[in-house]
């Protein structure tokens, strides 16, 4: 018993276990141990992914490049974004700039639950503020661009909607964001503000998926940003009046825990320059 | 099979080595499996102590009563035994087509039948809404005929649930009446029982315990049926929203509620597969 433990169990070493053990046995114990030693092997296997995977996280040693800017953000800033992380790492050789996209309120949980990223640009500022609170932000969230929600129907606009007010029309199937997630809250605002009562046959979990269901046709019209509007395939935006009163602000801010202080503080700075301000106002942002 | 077997079997496999390799040696505790059985369990149960130490015990049952998490489960129960029904419906049959007869393109049909467990579900849901959608493949004429739409409605939450469980059902009935011994329903065959007696009498009540496992194998896959749901029937509590979507919703603003809903989920699909195990599906 002793002996079999102090062999079988040296701490922290399964694949040694597995190498020594039907060795030290004979032939006889070689079929018996053929199973634990498979499933050791892809033990070991995956204590061997550990630290490859911990690296990355860390940043560094990470395939070639000798910096990572890892900027989490809110996924309507996905096209003006990746075109900025191209100009970004061309001005800063030996960079690389990597994005995670998501629902801005995911990746407020994410970064609240620890996720090591140096910068966050948030859908609007609610969100911004719970990762704020919490105390994950170095510095003031400034806000970047603004957007605007539009009226998104399939191309030719079968159910001729023109205004808000013909999505109350039960003929007209509307699809809004859940008001969890930002578009949401902004829709939930906006018909508030109108005093527009849409029955939507669906609440999306973010403003892709509801744009998706327009461009499939599945429903005639979706409250979403402009700029998914002016990126979608197979849609048209119907603009309308009351959009300005529930504009959404985009903040951005360095995160307290970022591993790239500097490069993030770089990055702010660059979204806020006059070159990046057009990008944004060609895929559709308002800026100032 | 038979008591006073066991000893008789167990020796083939370690002929030649005189004693039996396989039985555990007394005094001698099994380290070599039990540490990767145990690290193996940890991986699946580890997650769950999460769940329970992170749920505020204290506020648990004003936010069960709230109108939507009540919806929401009520929707997941109804559209899940749904489901498993229109499942046994279609699927016995079909397993019962691939495990008794031949037929050209037999093998090919089989991996069909299967792909649904693989592919993300997600996928599943994107390839409902172009079959039958209002604008799909299919759902044009169901719209254009006879004014049907099937996305955003509960019918859609219990298609996108079938084509994701159905599956489960259909490989553990087929499993069961191909282990089946045939020659019961050959005797009864010669007795003048008819093919319909045959397949009531003696198929299916051999197969039983395999489509009791497949029930509920479906019925728990139904249950937690996700990706498909939300692509394909939408989320809108009370009509489309099942206990994932809502999980996956307050995951967005309130932690604390989705982990309740969690909870609750998890509640219910352990008393059922621990219950039904017992009791029918001893195959699981």
């Amino acid at each position: 018993m002793a002996r079999d433990r102090s062999r079988g169990g040296v701490p922290g070493v399964p694949g040694a276990t597995a190498a020594g053990r039907p060795a030290a046995g004979g032939g006889r114990r070689r079929a018996a141990a053929a199973l634990p030693t498979a499933a050791l092997a892809a033990l070991a296997a995956l204590a061997g992914c550990a630290p490859v995977g911990g690296g990355t996280e860390g940043g560094e040693g990470a395939g070639g490049a000798e910096r990572t800017l890892t900027v989490f953000a809110a996924a309507s800033l996905t096209g003006a974004f990746e075109e900025l992380g191209e100009r970004f790492e061309r001005d800063h050789p030996g960079t690389e700039v990597e994005f995670n996209f998501a629902g801005s309120s995911q990746l407020a949980g994410q970064i609240n639950e620890g996720a090591p990223a140096d910068v966050f640009a948030s859908a609007d500022t609610r969100t911004m503020d719970t990762v704020a609170e919490a105390g994950n932000t170095a510095g003031e969230p400034v806000v970047f661009v603004r957007n605007t929600l539009e009226i998104a129907v399939p191309r030719g606009n079968p159910a001729g909607v023109e205004g808000l007010a013909d999505l109350a029309d039960p003929r007209v199937s509307v699809a809004l964001c859940a008001e969890e997630v930002p578009c949401g809250a902004a829709a939930a605002e906006v018909l508030d503000a109108a005093g527009v009562e849409v029955a939507p046959v669906s609440l999306e979990e973010d403003v892709k998926a509801a744009l998706t269901k327009v461009e499939l046709g599945e429903v005639d019209a979706a409250l979403v940003y402009r700029t998914d509007v002016l990126a979608g395939d197979d849609v048209e935006g119907v603009a309308f009046a009351e959009a300005d009163q529930a504009a959404n602000d985009y903040p951005i801010a360095v995160l307290a825990a970022a591993p790239r202080p500097a490069l993030a503080e770089d990055w702010v700075a660059w979204v806020r320059s006059a070159d990046a301000q057009r990008v944004f106002r060609d895929a559709g942002f308002t800026t100032r | 099979m038979t008591p006073g077997s066991p000893p008789a079997e167990a020796a083939p496999p370690a002929a030649g080595a005189g004693r039996t390799a396989l039985r555990v040696r007394a005094g001698r505790f099994p380290w070599l499996l039990v540490v990767p059985a145990l690290i193996g369990l940890a991986v699946l149960v580890l997650p769950f102590a999460g769940l329970l130490a992170r749920a505020p015990w204290a506020s648990i049952g004003t936010r069960l009563l709230m109108p939507e998490v009540r919806g929401a489960l009520w929707l997941s129960l109804t559209t899940a035994t749904t489901a498993t029904a229109v499942s046994v419906c279609l699927g016995v049959p079909l397993a019962w087509l691939l495990a008794r007869t031949d037929f050209p393109g037999r093998r090919l049909v089989r991996a069909l039948v299967a792909v649904p467990m693989v592919i993300p579900p997600v996928v599943g849901g994107v390839a409902l809404l172009l079959a039958l959608g209002r604008r799909g493949l299919v759902g044009t004429y169901l719209d254009a005929w006879f004014g049907l739409t099937l996305p955003f409605t509960p019918a859609a939450v219990v298609l996108a649930q079938v084509f994701v469980a159905m599956p489960f059902l259909v490989i553990s009935v087929e499993g069961a009446l191909r282990g089946a011994d045939r020659r019961y329903e050959e005797a009864a065959a010669t007795l003048g029982a008819s093919r319909a007696v045959v397949f009531w009498r003696v198929t299916l009540p051999t197969a039983a315990p395999g489509v009791a496992a497949g029930a509920v194998l479906a019925w728990a896959r139904a249950l937690g049926e996700f990706g498909a749901t939300i692509t394909f029937a939408g989320n809108f509590p009370g009509r489309t929203q099942t206990m994932p979507l809502a999980v996956y919703l307050a995951m967005q603003e309130s932690p604390e509620s989705a982990i309740v809903l969690s909870l609750v989920l998890l509640a219910v699909s352990l008393v059922v597969l621990v219950a039904l195990r017992e009791r029918w599906a001893g195959a699981l």
